[in-house]
């Protein structure tokens, strides 16, 4: 649904993107995480025919960006923060506006405009300015202005960025709603929580590339990272809960005293399990408790993007 | 996907409805900038307001140490001024209008739109076009409350309103270039503040003989000063004359000056709003 080849940008200097390739099958939620000046949004500014790409092809919806935006632009919403709705006109106003741009006659923007407010829950505020909108009101109603003409792809630019929680979720529960119904996503964010959460597929983009790509589990799997956590019940065990866990598992084992936690890197994660554990036991050491984990996407990202933890805000 | 939005799609093919959806989006958005004004009455009234407030200041304030030459009333002389700076005012409103989309994210939202892209300039255009008629009715109306009146004929007095409007029209483009060159909103205070050099060096509030000499040239070749000296003519309003080329051809300088700004900055216009994809 979403097919780009080489993609390259600069801005004067700055390389934006440095040919960028990605695949998003129809259907699917495909997530590109990348810190701040990765080329996300540069990626998106091209795929909705906002911005030239200097070389490259894209297709969107089976028609290509450059040579056929008019009807790239038939089929696709754009949400976030590069296309904004008119805070002076009501909530309304906004969507029959837009829907009237989509070509929609009068009384069926007007219909289409009435159902996105209730399906959003800004009936009430339909009438009021956009203007004095809470920050998850102007997102839902974002999101709305995106979808006035019922597109088969959507992409959602850093939807959640400045929301609460809460609001956060609400935006969360639409984008899965849409995915259910067959839209095609294509989201970026910062937050490896939301791509964890949402996407299908992950593109992770760094330096104007996609550097890694796969589901979730694949790419924590990729950098097979997998620990066998264990917590302990006094302090003094530490070290011994280190030296037993480890040779039991096979690896150097860390310790992490500040959380009484002993973590040991394991490639066959059942049988290192049942070794650990008796092996503990044998040493009167108490645990806890224990856990099975694969690497957050933090730590993917972070390995991947070769980024200081402190750069990536999270 | 559904029907709908294939029929969409492939809804765009001849010149006719290509012409025909142009003229459709450029309607809707003209819609919108109505709406704002709905929304926005204060900001329109005091708008509206503010060059009948110049009248009086300049009427009856400073009025009275104004003398016309070849005599007459000043108010009468200073309307058709009034009338021209109107229009001038107007690009402010322009400015503030394409800026602030641009600023906001409002034009790329259009953007990603499959509407005619034209559509976002002459809807603008043909909205500031209106409310430039809507502005200069008021001031008509208050020149008639202040002792103004046209002078020579309803024919005459219709050329010299479609003069005025001519101007706008031509500083509309002006407008929306700067707009698109600069694209930050809080500039429009340059504007506000350059329009009364230009004002000033005009035979808008005192007539260009009265200047130094090479003001006075100045004055008498200042776009402005053609339209104002045309309307003074067409409306046979005082001090129109003047033995100067350029105050003996006002009319046809009228409609060169801002023919010649449309030519400019409208080709230009649309050339900065295609490449704002770079």
């Amino acid at each position: 649904m979403i097919e780009a080849d080489g993609l390259r940008r600069r801005f004067g200097a700055t390389v934006a993107l440095a040919g960028l390739d990605l695949r998003v099958p129809p259907g699917s939620v495909c997530g590109l995480l990348g810190a701040n000046g990765a080329g996300k949004t540069t990626a998106v500014r091209i795929l909705t025919t906002l911005l030239r790409a200097d070389a490259g092809r894209a297709r969107v919806a089976g028609f290509d960006v450059g040579r056929q935006p008019d009807r790239v632009r038939a089929r696709i919403g754009l949400v976030g923060q590069h296309a904004a709705v008119d805070e002076v006109l009501s909530g309304r106003q906004n969507l029959v506006l837009f829907g009237r741009l989509h070509h929609l006659d009068a009384a069926r923007a007007r219909r289409v405009a009435a159902g996105l407010l209730d399906r959003f829950g800004l009936a009430e505020a339909a009438d009021r300015p956009a203007g004095t909108y809470s920050g998850g009101m102007r997102r839902r109603l974002d999101l709305a202005a995106g979808l006035v003409h019922d597109p088969p792809v959507l992409f959602l630019d850093e939807p959640t960025t400045g929301l609460d929680p809460r609001a956060r979720a609400e935006v969360w529960d639409y984008v899965r709603e849409l995915s259910a119904a067959g839209t095609t996503v294509l989201l970026t964010t910062q937050y490896l929580e939301e791509a964890d959460q949402l996407a299908d597929r992950l593109a992770v983009v760094a330096a104007g590339r996609v550097v890694a790509a796969g589901t979730p589990d694949e790419l924590k799997a990729a950098l097979r990272g997998d620990r066998v956590d264990v917590a302990l019940a006094r302090a003094a065990d530490l070290d011994a809960a280190a030296r037993v866990a480890g040779a039991a598992a096979g690896a150097a084992a860390a310790v992490d005293a500040a959380t009484l936690r002993v973590s040991v890197p394991v490639q066959d994660r059942v049988g290192a399990l049942a070794a650990i554990l008796p092996a503990l036991a044998d040493a009167g050491i108490a645990a806890t408790d224990v856990v099975l984990r694969r690497p957050t996407l933090d730590e993917v990202f972070l390995r991947l993007t070769g980024a200081e933890r402190g750069e990536v805000a999270a | 996907m559904s029907e709908r939005t294939v029929q969409l799609g492939s809804a765009a093919p001849g010149d006719v409805s290509r012409w025909r959806w142009a003229m459709a989006d450029g309607v809707v958005l003209t819609g919108r900038a109505l709406a704002h004004w709905v929304r926005q009455p204060a900001q329109v009234l005091v708008g509206l307001l503010f060059p009948v407030l110049l009248v009086v200041m300049f009427g009856y304030l400073l009025g009275g140490a104004m003398t016309v030459p070849g005599g007459g009333d000043y108010r009468e002389f200073l309307l058709p001024g009034m009338f021209a700076m109107t229009m001038v005012f107007g690009v402010e409103a322009t400015y503030a209008a394409v800026a602030t989309d641009l600023a906001r994210g409002v034009t790329d939202r259009f953007r990603s739109l499959p509407m005619a892209s034209s559509a976002v300039l002459t809807g603008r255009a043909a909205a500031d076009l209106l409310h430039a008629a809507v502005a200069l009715a008021v001031m008509l109306a208050c020149g008639w409350a202040v002792g103004w009146h046209p002078r020579a004929g309803l024919p005459a007095a219709a050329g010299a309103v479609g003069l005025l409007l001519l101007l706008r029209f031509a500083l509309i483009w002006v407008g929306i270039h700067l707009a698109l060159v600069l694209r930050r909103p809080e500039s429009v205070v340059v504007l506000q503040i350059l329009v009364w050099p230009l004002g000033f060096t005009s035979s808008a509030f005192v007539a260009s003989e009265s200047m130094p000499g090479w003001l006075g040239a100045v004055a008498g070749w200042n776009p402005l000063s053609a339209t104002v000296t045309a309307c003074r003519e067409l409306f046979g309003n005082p001090g129109s004359g003047g033995g100067s080329f350029a105050a003996e051809h006002a009319v046809i300088l009228a409609v060169a000056w801002p023919l010649l700004l449309v030519a400019v900055f409208l080709p230009l216009s649309v050339r900065r709003y295609r490449h704002l994809a770079g």
